[in-house]
Formats: C-alpha cells, structure tokens, sequence
C-alpha cells in the first residue's frame, strides 16, 4: 500500500474532500483515445511502450473515444484530418482533456509556412490544454506534459458550482 | 538487355512521327519524349513487345513546367526480364491538360495518376477511378503542386495559412 502502509491508528476512516478524491480517480486513470498521426505517434508508442511505461501513470490507449478521456494529437493535422480529430473530440465525454504533442500539432510545424495542406495548429479546431513542444518530443517531455495536465485536473472542481 | 538509345530507335521505327526527340543533354538517364495522346498505344508496345517487355511502371510523376507554359508526365519504366530501364515524358497544355491513362497496361499506374491529377490537374483519360487522392474530395482551390497555385483563406471554416 506504499505511502498508506500502517500510517493509521485506527482502521477505516480517512478523510478528505470530495474534489480530492474525485480528482485523484481522474487523474490516475486518464485512459487516451487510441490515436495517432505522424512521426510524433512513433514517439507517443515509446512512451507507452516497457521502457517509459505509460502506464503506471494510468494511461492505456483506448479505442473508442467514447471511453476516453484524454486525446494526445501526436502530430502532423492535415486539414483533411482535422474535421475527423473535431468529430473525434465531440465524441468523447466530458470532462475531456486534449494534449497537443509535438511542434505540427502546436502550430504547424514544418509545415507553417509551404503546407498547403496542414492545419496551422490543432488548437483552431479544438481546445488545447498541454501543448507539449519538440519535432518530435522526447518520451520525457510527453511524461512531462502529463505531468502538467494532471497538475491542471488536481486543481480542479467537479463539484463545486462555478460561478 | 538493350540501352535507351537502341530502345528509341526501336520506337521511332515504330511510331514514327509520335515519338519526338531522344534528349541526352542532361545529368539524369536520357529521356525519350512521345506524344501525349499516344502514349497508351507505346507502353502497350513495350510492355509487351518481346525484346522489350517492360512489366514494371517505377514511377510516375507530374511536373509543372510553367516557363514553356506546359504540364509533363515522366514514365519510369524498367523490364525485370531483360534488365533495362527507360525514361519517357509525355507534356501537354495547360489549359486542356489530357493524356490517356496507363492503368490498362500497368495496374499500378492507378492510384500514381490519381496522385498527379490531384496535385497538378492531369487529366487522364480513360481512367477507372481519377478521384483526389491526398488532397480531401471537396477541395476547390486547385491543384496544390501547380506553380501558380494559391491557397484558399478557409477550408470548411477552418484558418488555412499561418
Ligand atoms: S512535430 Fe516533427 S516529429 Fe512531430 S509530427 Fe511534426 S514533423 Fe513529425
């Protein structure tokens, strides 16, 4: 039970807030929609793979964005693919988080100036929490953004009313 | 195994006037330029002619050359029987940009003349399926490779340039 192993006097009461513990669920099994696009998704499988291991963050690749709750645009968004990632994002539930991986999805990347047919960044198509910079980013740097995006779900409210 | 020069001669015994000019002045392999509207009729010829045989189209690519106000073809060709190669190129106008498709001979040349109708606006006749291929179905502002080409402000809403 690593940290909670015979910290207590007594057994089964532990209290908290509500936020935190409901934040704590979310962003420990934040599951990404199976989903890749360029050379950036290459990077995105290493980091899913044994050596960098995802998945004690609790993120495993799912393919239904309907059971998703992260998407991670690993790449290069052709304007061709990006009505189809707009579809994709309105078919996740809420509450929904989007990492923009690698310097294409940021903003267009190598593409920003000659790509006749690349998007000029993701984040005008759908809202973006991490942007994640790097062509592509190391593993590391993905962790890191992670990182960030569950910095960001542990502040906030899910029961709170906003104002 | 025969080399371009003696593949020229063959065709121009051949074909006579559709078979313009056997070009060496160039760094690449020699080029052999024909006639746009026979091309189907010559790649018939030397895919199955049996000294020649050319069972493989290599490549196919467009190419804008808008200084002689002209769209090119250039065809690849290599014969895994005898084991030689060939450059052909066909050009065509701007403005009606026509030339029979190849797909009959080579299966292969599909989805290539798809791609260089989609990039430069090659008309091939007689194809099968000549949709866009890359570029998405409802995409209007033209062909993307031509050196003339101008993007559009929007697509489907969305800020094209940067
Ligand atoms: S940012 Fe670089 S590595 Fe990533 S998809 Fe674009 S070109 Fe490829």
């Amino acid at each position: 039970m690593g940290l909670l192993d015979k910290e207590f006097a007594d057994t089964n009461i532990v209290i908290s807030t509500t936020d935190d513990v409901l934040n704590w669920a979310r962003l420990s099994s934040l599951w990404q929609v199976s989903f890749g696009l360029a050379c950036c998704a290459i990077e995105m499988m290493a980091t899913s793979a044994s050596h960098y291991d995802f998945d004690r963050f609790g993120v495993i690749p799912r393919p239904s964005p309907r059971q998703a709750d992260v998407i991670i645009i690993s790449g290069t968004v052709t304007l061709k693919m990006a009505t189809r990632i707009k579809r994709l994002y309105e078919q996740m539930p809420d509450p929904k988080y989007v990492i923009s991986m690698g310097s294409c999805s940021n903003c267009g990347g190598p593409y920003w100036e000659h790509g006749y047919h690349v998007l000029k960044g993701v984040d005008r198509v759908i809202p973006v929490d991490v942007y994640v910079p790097g062509c592509p980013p190391r593993p590391e740097a993905l962790l890191e953004g992670l990182l960030k995006l569950q910095e960001k779900i542990r502040n906030e409210s899910m029961v709170r009313k906003s104002k | 195994m025969k080399n371009a020069e003696e593949i020229f001669q063959i065709l121009k015994n051949k074909f006579q006037d559709s078979v313009l000019e056997f070009k060496t002045d160039q760094p690449t392999e020699p080029i052999i330029i024909v006639q746009a509207l026979e091309i189907d009729k010559i790649c018939s010829f030397l895919s199955s002619e049996d000294e020649l045989q050319f069972n493989s189209l290599v490549n196919l690519s467009g190419v804008d050359e808008i200084k002689e106000n002209k769209l090119s073809v250039y065809y690849h060709l290599e014969s895994t029987i005898h084991r030689h190669k060939i450059l052909l190129k066909i050009s065509t106008s701007r403005e009606k940009p026509e030339v029979p498709s190849v797909v009959e001979v080579w299966q292969g040349a599909n989805w290539h003349e798809r791609e260089a109708y989609d990039m430069f606006g090659i008309i091939f006749l007689n194809h099968p399926d000549l949709r866009r291929i890359l570029m998405p179905y409802d995409w209007e502002a033209g062909y993307p490779l031509r050196k003339d080409y101008e993007n559009p402000e929007y697509y489907q809403g969305m800020k094209v340039p940067y």
